[in-house]
């Protein structure tokens, strides 16, 4: 199998992967609607109190606050659509014929994880422009927003891996839909919504070791300007072993016989 | 290309405590339909997924299209095409852009791609559906895109999991025209199916599967030779014709209830010619004649000691709980 076969076959299986995204939008309207939603009730309903707790900050403060940990979330409930549409392409025979043929095997995988994580920006892109449009200001430089866009892609790209392999291991794609769900929760057991200092004992320590926490305060530094310190070094080191869990786990599994 | 296009020795592969294949040789030679018979659980899909390299034996010798199937699968690979009992077609697709996949992941050259593309269109007869998206599809034309998509690599072998299962009898026999022409182009083809006429009409040879081992094989006629021959069954109006017809008939088995003799022989006309004219010329009065063929049907009866065609084995519903992880 020559190098050029492998990169054409990956492209294939891309090209496959983004048009049954854009013939089966009702997934993505979800994935898209859901952390907007999220967005305008916590600046609107909870923001005002909120913000009254992070020293005053307002809403406008609180928005500032937030975005991160809701595009946390976005790219969560992003690799819960990858698990589930992981899960329904293996209901289907397409699979078990890609299986059969002389291809580039891990093109079936890399065909949805890249498609993901493309539509996973495409969706955190349009978060953040409704978080603009509410208001939402940075006084970021363009390579501050470089750097952020790539950590949250970055991400993206561990989560997708780590749900490529939950929808490959899910029996059915009910299964495939609750078992990434926990990763759309994490935000909110770290510094997305509110410091993880005004936490319990036991839950604080949860959240300020947990992964999303650090890239959550890497991406507010990035955007805001607070301090990263030692936050940037570790969303890597979690965006990065995180990939290569889901690497292995997807994998494994893949080439796990089924009957 | 070698002479034999699949061979398999010893074919074995047990799930937990349960054997599903128990010792399987088989022998298909180069250019011919060779058709695993037998009902729902008997194994057939299993063969075919070790034979179509997607799950491994737990034992035997398998080489297809003259390469050994554990050393060089995906040399096997490049030279077979598989068309699955679930159609192995992306749904959210056209007819069109299935193929197109296909001939990218065959790494086709585009105007290679192009060409095959219309002509599998054109010989499947898809032209007018080629730009549908699939899932709009009826199940026959997705049978035929399923089998066009396997044409595109232009498979050396190519194995055929229950082709008609499901369809309509005006759909069945365009699939089964369809896979009489393959042959004549020189492919070789491995079939599987449940249906008794399918295998009798299709393949050069058969063979019988039933839980996990091969009881027969050999050609139609070969097989239906393994049972006891046919007979001609006469009904009279009244036990006298009865009884001037066993004198005419020595051989014959009476049924003095429905007033019928069965009397052994074949249905080839120069033998129902000579009996009729045996009845004429004992001036018989017969209300009913029935010629009877022994069938696939009686030779899986005669080796299993079970009808084939029991309840609940010819029909297949779809999505078996036995085939629902066959994925």
């Amino acid at each position: 199998m020559s190098a050029s076969y492998a990169i054409a076959d990956c492209l294939t299986m891309l090209g496959r992967n983004l048009k049954r995204l854009r013939r089966y939008p009702s997934l993505t309207v979800m994935l898209l609607a859901v952390p907007i939603v999220f967005l305008l009730l916590f600046v609107y309903v909870f923001g005002e109190t909120l913000g009254a707790g992070l020293g005053d900050a307002g809403r406008a403060g609180y928005l500032r606050y937030v975005l991160p940990g809701i595009v946390l979330m976005t790219v969560a409930s992003g690799a819960q659509g990858t698990a589930i549409a992981v899960a329904t392409d293996l209901t289907q025979g397409i699979i078990a014929r890609f299986r059969t043929m002389a291809i580039f095997r891990p093109a079936i995988l890399t065909g949805h994880v890249v498609g993901a994580v493309l539509q996973t920006m495409l969706i955190v892109v349009a978060v953040v422009a409704v978080a603009v449009l509410i208001g939402f200001r940075s006084g970021a430089s363009v390579w501050e927003w470089l750097a952020a866009t790539g950590l949250v892609a970055l991400t993206a790209f561990a989560m997708t891996w780590l749900s490529v392999a939950m929808g490959l291991v899910s029996k059915t794609v009910e299964g495939a839909s609750n078992l990434p769900l926990p990763l759309v929760f994490l935000p909110f057991l770290g510094s997305g919504f509110v410091p993880t200092g005004s936490m319990p004992t036991a839950l604080r320590w949860f959240a300020e070791y947990q992964p999303f926490t650090p890239i959550m305060e890497t991406l507010r530094g990035l955007l805001l300007g607070t301090a990263i310190g030692h936050h940037g070094a570790g969303a890597v080191a979690w965006c990065l072993a995180l990939s290569a869990l889901g690497y292995a786990w997807a994998r494994r599994s893949f080439n796990r016989e089924r009957s | 290309m070698p002479t034999t296009a699949i061979s398999a020795i010893g074919l074995h592969k047990s799930y937990g405590d349960s054997v599903v294949l128990d010792g399987l040789d088989i022998e298909v030679p180069a250019g011919t339909i060779f058709a695993l018979l037998g009902p729902n659980g008997a194994g057939k899909t299993t063969t075919v997924h070790i034979l179509a390299t997607l799950i491994s034996a737990d034992a035997g010798e398998v080489r297809v299209a003259g390469h050994d199937l554990s050393r060089e699968p995906d040399r096997v690979r490049a030279a077979i095409g598989v068309t699955g009992q679930y159609s192995a077609v992306d749904q959210l697709l056209t007819g069109r852009e299935n193929l197109r996949m296909m001939g990218r992941l065959h790494h086709l050259s585009a105007p290679a791609r192009r060409c095959r593309e219309a002509e599998l269109l054109e010989r499947f007869d898809l032209v007018d559906a080629a730009d549908r998206i699939v899932a709009a599809y009826s199940g026959g034309m997705r049978r035929r895109l399923d089998l066009a998509m396997t044409l595109v690599g232009s498979p050396q072998v190519i194995f055929l999991d229950e082709p008609t299962t499901g369809l309509d009898p005006r759909s069945r026999r365009t699939m089964w025209q369809m896979i009489r022409e393959l042959v004549r182009d020189g492919v070789t083809i491995f079939l599987t199916t449940q249906y008794l006429e399918e295998a009798d009409r299709l393949a050069d040879r058969i063979a019988l599967l039933d839980r996990g081992r091969l009881v027969a094989e050999g050609t139609s006629e070969q097989l239906k030779r393994l049972v006891p021959g046919g007979h001609v069954r006469l009904r009279f109006p009244d036990v006298e014709e009865l009884d001037l017809a066993t004198r005419v008939f020595p051989d014959g088995s009476r049924d003095d209830e429905a007033l019928t003799l069965q009397v052994p022989g074949g249905g080839g006309v120069r033998e129902l010619r000579a009996l009729l004219d045996r009845l004429a010329d004992a001036s018989l009065e017969v209300e009913e004649l029935a010629v009877h063929t022994p069938d696939l049907d009686d030779v899986f009866l005669a080796l299993t000691g079970r009808p084939e065609n029991a309840p609940g084995h010819t029909e297949n519903a779809p999505g078996h709980t036995e085939k629902e992880g066959a994925r």
